[in-house]
């Protein structure tokens, strides 16, 4: 990965490493018995670490001159395998707390090993550490080949991979260390969230420089969703991250917004981290790989247009939905479940541009398990984004919301979706990066499909009948006029329920393993012979006249 | 320069454009979509002119129903206690044993204090009152603080060592770790008091003698002289086999060694009156299962 890099750049980057390792120092020292203290050490070891890998390649051989003539893959490749890694971690984790759920008892009498600080590290590993790092690889591989041109820089992309990972290393290490500033989906504190908005930013110019020096016309709908994606991700995590610290040596901060507002700001945050980093973000992914894939054109380019600003426009509002019968004016209650019924139209018109690209492809979905992977994510996608709309709508919410329902909904999309949108795009990928001509193992593709599809439907049917009795139970009462089931009676319903959801993760956890091992075999089998030419950026025009 | 082709499998245009083999073709958008846009916006539009929508600065479009949910929240509660008004405020008067004899009531104490325990007594008591370790059993007859109704239904009231001013207040003191005893005494009171339940005969011993006068001197104050206990201090009875912390001897040992300082919240303010009497009722019904 550094051997792409002139000596200029590597010294640049043993002078920043050591920058940052005088960072962590610094807080180390200065944060006493803080707990930010732990992530002080915690930093300076990931400096001195990567200071180190910097070194033992220093003196490498200087790349050539000009290296616009080949795409910059080293952080693409970097960033799948690190989202591998990601997903088997905080797959594991999930399947433990859901193993937890059955049974209290299956864990280590210490405190991170509690439920509350484990659900966390599940939650930040899949969504930010897998999802995360799928996105920024498969967006620096679909912007550079759909705008024909190299990335524009060669530090900046290693430092948006590297930058990026540090921070989902600091939350969760965070959460079992007790640092949680108890935000859902944003529980980072607040230093870990300053860290993130440099590398976000960085991330943001990256990504425009590139587009800037695009050697095509136009800018490929891919883009729009994983620009969109950069740019929201950052106002939403601005504005719900602020906090003011106790002091520049603790972890522990107090948000700017308190009550009601706090709710709806979280909220806001929540729903379109959802919208834009799970929906927005993924479905670049979807617009490059499945047609690439499939080899079909897109189906409406005017599709793509109203269901990208449908999507962008009204998911804006929708995040007071998750606030429905609470102490938030109903005038805002309406307002976000009027607009995440519209909301459907455009979700749904995305989804049916992607299943009527396959048009003419469908025997390929049938042949071809990376891209049935990516048609069963846009069923998935069209499925949740019902059921998200579905259980927006008041009445619907009084009898789902707070139940596992909510849980079922959530995995049909993330795991129905965003996983396997990811799986595809991963299984395409690696071999064009590794030159291969397919995957070490198609079979193991095919293995994975089924253990992913297996485990997706096991999980959210078992979610949606925990979730529906749960519901029902809290809500009967009987001749009397009272309540007829005490909290604990609708857990004691929920138990085999319980059992059938960990089983799935199960079943998802080992197809993720399978995956890993199919990788690691393709990436083995690239070292001892590309097979494939790679591909290459337009040539510079003062070539062109001569090639 | 865009070069649009014709798609043979669909009929339709490209773009013209294309990315690393990527096109895009021309179609124009289904017709549903525009249907089904307009009929969500409709819906919309109705439901913002129906109820609370938009917000006017200061205030907020009231909407025509004039729905509020806070006011809907207040009259289904409203609905539902008058609902069940009939019987939960003959709860509230009814002698306790007029009410036991009244099956019409008691039907009603047995719909709804099931739920009413299991959301507020059963995390300590056990979901069926069987108590556990430091939480007394309520369906075996020993009763700390006496369990007569009136008995229980004060207790519950104003709990045991809580934050009531009226609160029943009860400590065994730590005698070994206070050193209120040698431990020569304390091991001898353990098998004493151990003695006093016992179901075989113990054979006397020293030991055995030394305990029964520490227990005079020390423990009868509270336990009575006979450790029959007292439900005035909320004293166990140690003659009955019914521990509250265990009867082996580590327990026990435990027990006289570092003191208890149990608690039971204090009901008053949390359940209403009536709540308190069903489920004062439930458990003298429960009581009855008993052999």
């Amino acid at each position: 990965m550094l051997s792409e890099l002139t000596s200029g750049q590597r010294q640049a980057a043993l002078i920043f490493l050591a920058l940052v390792a005088c960072v962590g120092l610094f807080v180390a020292g200065f944060g006493g018995a803080d707990p930010i203290a732990a992530h002080g050490w915690l930093v300076l070891g990931v400096a001195l670490i990567s200071a180190f890998a910097v070194l033992t390649r220093f003196h490498d051989p200087e790349p050539v001159a000009d290296r616009s003539g080949s795409y910059y893959d080293a952080p693409v490749k970097a960033g799948i395998i690190l989202a591998m890694v990601w997903a088997v971690l905080a797959m594991f984790v999930g399947d433990w707390v859901a193993w937890l759920l059955v049974d209290p008892e299956l864990t280590f009498s210490e405190p991170w090993a509690s439920f509350g600080r484990l659900r966390p590290v599940h939650t930040t590993g899949v969504i930010f550490g897998f999802g995360g790092n799928a996105l920024i690889a498969t967006s620096f591989y679909v912007v550079q080949r759909t705008c024909r041109v190299r990335l524009a820089g060669h530090l900046s992309p290693l430092f948006v991979l590297w930058g990026y990972n540090l921070f989902c290393l600091l939350a969760v290490t965070g959460y079992l260390w007790g640092i949680n500033q108890s935000k859902e989906y944003a529980e980072p504190e607040w230093y870990a969230d300053l860290w993130l908005v440099i590398v976000w930013v960085a991330y943001f110019v990256l990504y425009l420089r590139t587009l800037a020096r695009r050697k095509e016309p136009h800018i490929y709908v891919a883009n729009w969703y994983y620009l969109a994606f950069i740019l929201v991700v950052a106002v939403l995590h601005i504005v719900n991250g602020l906090a003011l610290p106790l002091s520049w040596a603790q972890a522990k901060s107090y948000s700017l917004f308190s009550g009601v507002q706090d709710a709806m700001t979280q909220w806001w945050y929540g729903h379109n981290a959802v919208a834009f980093f799970l929906t927005a973000g993924f479905l670049g992914m979807l617009y490059y790989y499945l047609p690439k894939r499939a080899e079909r054109p897109i189906y409406s380019y005017r599709l793509s247009i109203i269901s990208f600003w449908g999507i962008t426009f009204f998911y804006m509002w929708a995040g007071s939905h998750h606030l429905h019968y609470t102490a938030l004016p109903q005038w805002v209650q309406t307002l976000g479940m009027t607009f995440s019924v519209m909301l459907l139209v455009p979700s749904w018109a995305s989804a049916g541009n992607a299943l009527m690209t396959l048009n003419g492809a469908w025997h390929k979905v049938r042949d071809d398990a990376t891209l049935r992977f990516m048609f069963v994510a846009a069923v998935f996608y069209g499925l949740s984004t019902f059921e998200g709309s579905f259980m927006a709508i008041r009445p619907v919410n009084a009898l789902s919301h707070y139940t596992d329902w909510t849980v079922g909904h959530v995995h049909a999309g993330a795991l129905g979706w965003v996983a396997m949108i990811t799986f595809g795009a991963i299984y395409a990928s690696v071999p064009w990066l590794w030159k291969q001509k397919t995957m070490w193992s198609p079979r193991l593709v095919e293995v994975h499909f089924w253990l992913a599809l297996a485990g997706t439907l096991i999980y959210v049917f078992a979610m949606w009948n925990s979730g529906i009795i749960q519901g029902l139970m809290w809500r009967t009462y009987n001749e009397s006029g009272t309540l007829a089931y005490s909290f604990v009676d609708s857990l004691e319903a929920m138990h085999p329920y319980y059992i059938a959801r960990a089983v799935g993760g199960l079943f998802f956890l080992v197809g993720t393993l399978v995956g890993c091992y199919n990788i690691w075999m393709t990436i083995r089998a690239s070292r001892a012979a590309a097979v494939l030419e790679g591909d290459h950026p337009a040539p510079r025009p003062a070539l062109e006249t001569g090639s | 320069m865009a070069v649009e082709e014709r798609d043979p499998l669909s009929g339709y245009k490209t773009t013209g454009h294309e990315w690393n083999g990527i096109k895009e073709l021309n179609t124009p958008v289904p017709r549903p979509v525009f249907v089904f846009l307009i009929a969500a916006f409709l819906f919309s539009v109705g439901y913002w002119l129906l109820m609370p929508a938009w917000p006017t600065g200061q205030s907020y479009t009231k909407g025509l129903l004039g729905f509020d949910q806070r006011d809907q929240v207040a009259r289904d509660v409203a609905a539902a206690a008058a609902q069940r008004a009939a019987w939960s405020r003959a709860l509230e008067y009814t002698p306790f044993d007029v009410a036991l004899a009244d099956p019409a009531l008691m039907t009603r104490v047995r719909d709804t204090a099931p739920a009413l325990f299991g959301d507020n007594c059963a995390m300590c008591h056990g979901q069926s009152g069987e108590g556990g370790p430091g939480f007394p059993n309520l369906r075996d007859g020993a009763w700390l603080w006496g369990g007569t109704p009136d008995e229980i239904a004060e207790t519950m009231r104003v709990g045991v060592n809580a934050d009531h001013a009226d609160t029943r207040v009860s400590q065994m003191p730590a005698f070994g770790r206070d050193q209120m005893l040698p431990q020569e005494d304390v091991r001898a009171v353990i098998d004493y008091v151990r003695s006093l339940s016992s179901e075989r005969p113990v054979a006397p011993s020293a030991r055995l003698v030394r305990g029964a006068e520490v227990f005079a001197n020390t423990c009868a104050a509270c336990h009575g002289v006979t450790g029959e206990g007292s439900q005035a201090v909320g004293a166990p009875n140690l003659t009955d086999g019914a521990w509250l912390y265990g009867g082996d001897r580590d327990s026990v040992h435990q027990s006289v060694w570092g003191g208890r300082h149990g608690q039971m919240p204090a009901w008053e303010g949390r359940l209403s009156t009536a709540e308190r009497r069903l489920l004062t009722l439930y458990l003298l019904d429960l009581g009855r299962d008993q052999p």
